[in-house]
């Protein structure tokens, strides 16, 4: 059975540098980060020690509060470093690489129970690949979610193709579906055209069509199952998916995946073969003066150019950082190097121009002044200024009125790229979630 | 240029410090800052404030350089000057230019002082209301009236709000009802329409010139079409405030307006259609003589619909709180126009009024809207 939902608002951010279908290189790295930073909600507790040998799916570290959840290597080799930031908070393991890989054998059995499916997420390093929603962190052990959500698709700003990056993986795709679904209904949601997961078993699909964020699941939630209070929802990145249906066919944990890398300051654009935890500098060169973005322009991670690939991204956009000031920049009748999707400009005239666009904030701070431009990136059923506002008031009521359940910083980026007054409104969401955990826990 | 007084003197620490906010306003209009995006979206839209408020402004010429020229016009016919084109234009321009100089440097003089007072950028939004203020008070109105005006709003409205985007109250009309309460005599009556400062006629009596609405209120259609033609108002070729009188010059600007996006066609048009309904209702019963459609063309209606009422930050933010909004607007000007034996014009009153009550026509609908999704996700 399949839905259809088309949504009308939102926006395509035209960025250069999208790329196209082709594998450039196979990386397999020398040093592996396994970064705990990735996962909202996890407080880590380390398993292993310098010098320790480790292979691909050993665990290197648990969640403190459920030490079954457990944190594992992406590849065989020695644990090379422990990296620690300020207090001693744990920042990566690095692991050197073997030459020859060795897996953890976690046995090729479809598991037959919700308890099974769950209990090889936790041994394989996976359970942390559940976002679970409201609040957008790690799922949580005896949690009952509703539903489980993956969007097989992705609109964002030179999102990698996933019908490209899974080609060839489907059967791991459908397994991994498969095993999920014994412990909620599954839903997936495939773009409008041609799809391979129509032919996805075990799962509820939608169809759903619409600028970006269409293919932000939070969106889709929103339309298709409202969380309400109380309600829990995971979902599942569709590349994590297919890897724990590779453990599941294979017995192995094998993250490799193909990542875009992408953006106007991209020396060389296509898709590269690696796993997370690769130093951005094996995957592509970086220019001095340029930003790695882990992820998307709109919420992807500054990584650095010394930085690893994050356990969720498959995508890697480089962008110049704009510190040049551009004379009478907001006085010129014309600036065809910029876009705008407002029509004070005239990038209306060039609807199909990508821009070379840089990480120049293009104005000041200021206070809200226009904001009829939220509600017509937002296809949800909110007002997102009411929301942003009870955000930033640290109004607990208001803002479960005004719908902190459903939305994830992410949802609202597009409402940061459009705003005149250059908020920061994603990091005020997250201020209104993390409250939202303080308050309700 | 900037660049020599960027480094140490305006820091932080530095000798001059208490000047950084003004040195940055006047370092980020001539160019765009270099600040790179440091949270959330790495990337951003090429819109900004300033961008947003001077397409107000441009959407603003058209009225200006009309009510210049028509400024002219009034002077010479009324005194039979018979001035030619340009001198009327010529004229005009003299007039206006001290009142938007006075506006300006007043009005951004406090904006300038404030922003250092609160460690803030400058923020643009007086650009407008500095440009909005001269064009709707009569031309000859003494420039301290204006500068006190001016301030009490700047202070009093905006920045004891927290600056723009933050009142409650249009500033650029809330200094006219400043005006026109504290000064009456300058503002109203039919003898402050037409300007004859610098037109040489020192020792001529000043000719009594109604504005057509106060033509009509006194002795009715027949009383206002022996004087002006319907075409005349839509023209603009009648005495007002300067800004106000063309029709065609403010629909060029609303045409900017709506097209660029920055101001809201649900309201210009609920508000034409409240002034219409309202128009029509007080024709039926008796009120007026003047056809509903009078009611648009004359007096502050339409500027105020395009330019006043549509401000982003004073009007309704929800989209269904527009409609409503808009449209009491129209229809209380026309009530106060038709039903009040005192003030010929509502337009002014009507918005700040709906101003005051755009905040709870917001909650009534974000209220209804949040109930009904209370009930769909309880």
């Amino acid at each position: 059975m399949s839905n259809n939902l088309a949504l009308k608002k939102g926006l395509n951010v035209p960025v250069k540098g999208e790329a196209a279908p082709v594998v450039i290189k196979t990386v397999s790295p020398d040093v592996v980060a396994v970064k705990p930073t990735d996962f909202t909600g996890l407080v880590p507790r380390l398993l292993v020690k310098e010098g320790d040998a480790v292979q691909a799916g050993s665990p290197l570290m648990s969640d403190k509060m459920h030490p079954e959840i457990l944190f594992t290597s992406p590849v065989s080799g020695t644990v090379q470093e422990i990296v620690r930031g300020a207090k001693r908070k744990l920042l990566a393991v690095l692991v050197k690489a073997d030459a020859k890989q060795e897996y953890v054998d976690f046995g090729k059995e479809a598991p037959k129970s919700a308890e099974a499916t769950k209990e090889l997420l936790l041994k394989t390093g996976l359970w942390g690949a559940l976002i679970q929603r409201p609040y957008g962190v790690m799922a949580s052990l005896d949690a009952a979610p509703k539903a489980i959500f993956i969007s097989a698709f992705s609109t964002a700003p030179l999102a990698a193709d996933v019908d490209y990056v899974l080609e060839g993986a489907l059967e791991d795709f459908q397994a991994g579906i498969s095993a999920l679904a014994k412990v909620a209904p599954v839903h997936v949601s495939l773009h409008k055209g041609e799809s391979a997961f129509t032919k996805v078993k075990d799962a509820q699909l939608h169809v759903v069509s619409g600028p970006h964020p269409a293919g932000n699941v939070g969106v889709q939630i929103s339309h298709l199952s409202p969380i309400k209070k109380g309600e829990i929802v995971w979902t599942m990145n569709p590349v994590l998916v297919a890897a724990f249906g590779h453990v599941i066919n294979t017995g192995k944990l094998d993250l490799t995946r193909k990542v875009a890398v992408t953006g106007p300051a991209a020396g060389k654009i296509g898709y590269v073969v690696c796993m997370p935890g690769t130093p951005v500098k094996e995957i592509t060169s970086v220019d001095a003066d340029v930003r790695v973005v882990g992820g998307d322009v709109l919420s992807g991670e500054n990584l650095g150019a010394d930085g690893y690939l994050g356990f969720f991204q498959n995508q890697l956009t480089l962008l110049k950082e704009g510190t040049e000031r551009e004379w009478f920049g907001w006085a010129k009748p014309f600036r065809p190097k910029v876009h705008s999707s407002s029509w004070c400009y005239f990038s209306w005239l060039t609807p199909k121009k990508e821009y070379e666009m840089n990480t120049n904030l293009h104005g000041g701070p200021r206070a809200f002044v226009e904001t009829k431009c939220f509600e017509d990136v937002t296809p949800m059923d909110i007002f997102p200024i009411y929301l942003i506002k009870a955000c930033l008031a640290g109004d607990i009521e208001k803002m479960e009125k005004f719908g902190i359940y459903e939305v994830l910083p992410e949802d609202l980026a597009l409402c940061e790229y459009v705003d005149p007054s250059k908020n920061e409104i994603q990091a005020y969401i997250q201020k209104g979630i993390d409250l939202m955990i303080k308050e309700m826990a | 240029m900037a660049d020599e007084k960027k480094p140490g003197l305006f820091e932080k620490g530095g000798k001059l410090y208490w000047l950084h906010s003004s040195i940055d306003a006047f370092d980020t209009f001539l160019r765009v800052p270099g600040t790179v995006t440091a949270k959330g979206a790495h990337v951003r839209d090429g819109i900004d404030l300033k961008r947003v408020m001077i397409m107000v402004v441009i959407a603003l010429v058209p009225a200006a350089l009309f009510g210049m020229y028509n400024v002219g016009l009034q002077t010479s016919t009324l005194y039979g000057l018979d001035w030619g084109f340009w001198h009327m234009f010529w004229y005009g321009l003299l007039r206006m230019l001290p009142l938007f100089v006075v506006s300006y440097v007043v009005g951004l003089g406090i904006e300038f002082a404030s922003a250092q007072i609160r460690g803030e950028e400058v923020n643009e939004g007086y650009l407008v209301t500095g440009f909005l203020i001269p064009l709707i008070v009569p031309v000859d109105v003494p420039l301290w009236m204006l500068a006190l005006a001016v301030a009490f709003s700047v202070i009093f409205v905006k920045e004891v709000f927290g600056g723009t985007g933050m009142n409650i109250w249009n500033p650029a009309l809330v200094a006219r009802a400043f005006l026109f309460f504290s000064y009456p005599s300058s503002m109203s009556g039919s003898s402050v329409w037409v300007s004859k400062t610098w037109a040489g006629l020192d020792g001529v009596d000043a000719v009594s010139a109604a504005t057509p609405l106060a033509i009509a209120h006194d002795s009715g259609i027949e009383g206002l079409s022996s004087q002006y033609s319907f075409m005349d108002m839509f023209y603009g070729f009648i005495p007002g405030s300067t800004g106000e009188t063309s029709v065609v010059a403010i629909l060029i600007g609303a045409f900017i307006l709506v097209w660029t996006g920055v101001a809201s066609w649900k309201i210009m048009v609920s508000s034409l259609a409240g002034g219409l309904l309202i128009g029509w209702l007080g024709q039926l019963a008796g009120a007026t003589e003047l056809p509903c459609y009078y009611q648009l063309v004359m007096g502050g209606f339409l500027f105020g619909t395009v330019f006043m009422a549509t401000d982003p930050v004073t009007a309704a933010q929800t989209e269904t709180g527009k409609w409503i909004y808009g449209f009491l607007v129209g229809a209380l000007a026309v009530v106060v126009r038709l039903w009040n034996p005192g003030y010929m014009e509502g337009m002014m009153l009507a918005i700040l009024f709906m101003n005051t009550m755009a905040p709870l026509i917001d909650h009534c609908v974000v209220t209804v809207h949040t109930n009904r999704r209370a009930k769909l996700t309880a």
